[in-house]
């Protein structure tokens, strides 16, 4: 009847198990692939400068003169145009998300 | 590929006689766009009918271009050309629903209306200044 | 009898951004209702003349939440129709997939925002419960939940490996057992009904003359689906118009229902035939001419009109989003309603005020 095709999908849903993760209490799975927080590997940086030139938002930022490698995480969308970019192959993207901030700092790498 | 698609240029005097032809041949209207040139704002009327896309051009010159409203004839009209009058300062007549220059809420009026983009001056006196102590002048 | 000047929006629960209308009320009745918006213009079209049309890309994925793959799709493609730029044929296929399934979390989203509009809640929680599987096979294949950041001037960014299909496609089947149910219930049940058959009908001259698209449109009777240009991966597959005649808000509603399914199978369709390749060919030069770009968002018909000048920042974007179009249907439909069916006509176009309002 009309009323209660809604009554089963509640009754079904009643006895089963929530779909929501219980966050924190359980562990986060992310999904592999997922564009999240960027990884800077210093070993291999040369300071090109290109990733910088190719971030939308100017989130990086590099000194090559002090070899230094700044990104502000609050400006980078992670969209992931400066991996693919980068011709030494420093950065990825992990799937971690970033951790919340009160102030808009740099972070530094480098000198 | 790409779907062929007319651009035609006419001038201001038959416009509507040739959206009312549009409109008895059964196109529908999909927009109305300006776009600012360094001499003159080009107006473009986009009409559809069967997936096929014509479009009218117009090429105003002048500080302040005029041209009729279509409204009378397409009524969902009156949408565009309040946009293009609050972007563009594009002077419409006969509109069927005319905001009067409210319908976009911008921080400055007509910013397209020059060809140089025009430079807010932050103003002496703040909209949102913080709320004053409660020992100053009530 | 007086007559009453009620605010609605731009905060309001039922609406899923900022919008007002001005309902002119007498008794119950709304008179009239004047639109205002400028709520979350951000003035993107603006912005053409910083950002070089490379990186513009990024920025008109952005315009909407709910529908940005599409925005990003239609940009690519008026400048590659601009630059003659030969897209490969399997990008054209990864794309369609990709719009598909944007297309499959933007109908659910808006039958679980119907559903809370309506009061029914739980109904609302079942729907966006079923759009997150849908957001996991997104998330799994480009990378972003709502902003896929895969389409790139000259194809696409990622690629689909077989493997990744396979899994889609197993994940398709639940999701289709779940839309069942779910568009079981829309379709059937009688308090949906109640609220909307017969509230905000539009006529097929009415739809058609004050330039509707989209779902709108096609609940009328109108069978108009820009997929039928041929763009992306379309001309290999068969597309036909969803429509129903009676214009009423529960038509709406059901085309957006039987749409779902028409998705779920374009993807299949198109995993199927999905050829092996290239997914991006090298852009080199600055555009020089004019194009409107049109496809079809989940919303309707969006316009892109897009003029190069030969330099690195295009002259002019224009952005015509559906919503903008039916917004003068959802003035006419407002006029004789009564108050209490305002969220629900609100709703059922499909508003997307990010959209119109750039």
């Amino acid at each position: 009847m009309a009323y209660f095709k809604m009554t089963r999908v509640a009754l079904k849903w009643v006895v089963s198990k929530p779909v929501t993760t219980r966050y924190p209490f359980e562990p986060r799975v992310a999904i592999p692939g997922s564009r999240g927080l960027l990884e800077f590997a210093k070993e291999t940086c040369v300071y090109c400068n290109v990733c910088a030139k190719k971030c939308p938002t100017g989130a990086i930022v590099v000194q090559r003169a002090q070899k230094r490698w700044t990104i502000d995480r609050l400006l980078c969308i992670n969209c992931g145009y400066c991996v693919e970019a980068c011709p030494k192959k420093s950065l990825a993207l992990t799937t971690a998300h970033g951790a919340p901030s009160v102030t808009k700092d740099r972070e530094h790498y480098g000198a | 590929m790409s779907p062929e698609q007319t651009f035609e240029t006419i001038p201001v005097e038959t416009l509507l006689e040739r959206v009312r032809t549009f409109r008895e041949q059964g196109w529908r209207l999909v927009q109305i766009g300006a776009t600012r040139l360094p001499d003159q704002l080009e107006l473009t009327y986009s009409f559809d009918r069967e997936n096929r896309l014509a479009n009218l051009r117009l090429a105003l010159l002048g500080d302040q271009p005029k041209v009729p409203s279509v409204s009378s004839i397409f009524w969902c009209a009156f949408l565009y050309e309040n946009e293009l009058h609050d972007l563009f300062n594009l002077q419409v007549s006969d509109l069927a629903i005319d905001f009067q220059g409210h319908f976009y809420k911008t921080a400055v009026k007509f910013p397209f209306g020059t060809t140089k983009p025009p430079v807010a001056k932050p103003t002496a006196a703040a909209t949102f200044a913080a709320p004053q102590p409660t020992s100053a002048k009530a | 009898m007086a007559r009453t000047i009620i605010p609605f929006g731009p905060q309001h629960p039922v609406l899923p951004e900022p919008v007002h209308l001005d309902l002119v009320v007498e008794d119950e009745r709304v008179l009239e209702a004047r639109p205002s918006i400028g709520f979350v213009h951000r003035g993107l079209e603006k912005l053409v003349e910083k950002k070089d049309f490379i990186e513009f890309v990024y920025v008109a994925e952005r315009i909407c939440g709910i529908c940005s793959f599409i925005h990003g799709q239609t940009y690519c493609q008026g400048i590659e129709a601009i630059m003659n730029i030969p897209v490969p044929p399997r990008a054209l296929y990864l794309r369609t997939i990709w719009g598909e399934l944007s297309r499959l979390h933007s109908h659910l989203l808006w039958l679980g925002l119907m559903a809370d509009a309506m009061g029914f809640e739980s109904l609302f929680m079942h729907s966006w419960r079923v759009r997150e599987k849908v957001l996991n096979i997104i998330e799994a294949t480009t990378g972003g939940r709502v902003i896929f950041g895969s389409c790139k001037l000259g194809g696409v960014r990622r690629d689909i490996a077989a493997d990744a299909a396979g899994k889609m496609l197993a994940d398709l089947e639940t999701i289709e057992r779940d839309i069942r149910d779910l568009t079981g219930i829309f379709l059937a049940d009688r308090s949906i009904k109640d609220r909307l058959c017969g509230v905000g009908v539009l006529s097929r001259e009415a739809a058609y003359d004050l330039g509707c698209v989209g779902p709108t449109l096609r609940a009328s009777g109108v069978g108009q689906d820009l997929r039928q240009l041929g763009y992306a991966a379309f001309k290999d597959l068969e597309v036909r118009p969803v429509t129903r005649t009676e214009g009423d808000s529960f038509a709406r509603c059901a085309v957006r229902c039987d749409e779902l399914f028409q998705s779920i199978d374009l993807i299949r369709q198109a995993l199927a035939k999905m050829p092996a390749g290239d997914i991006a060919v090298k852009v080199t030069g600055n555009p020089n001419g004019e194009y409107l770009a049109r496809t079809e968002q989940p919303r309707g018909e969006v316009v892109y009109q897009i003029k190069a000048n030969g330099t690195k920042n295009l002259q002019r974007l224009r952005v015509r989003t559906p919503t903008f179009a039916n917004l003068p249907a959802l003035v006419k439909v407002l006029q004789g309603c009564e108050l209490a069916d305002v969220p629900v006509l609100v709703l059922t176009i499909d508003p997307c005020i990010s959209c119109t309002e750039r």
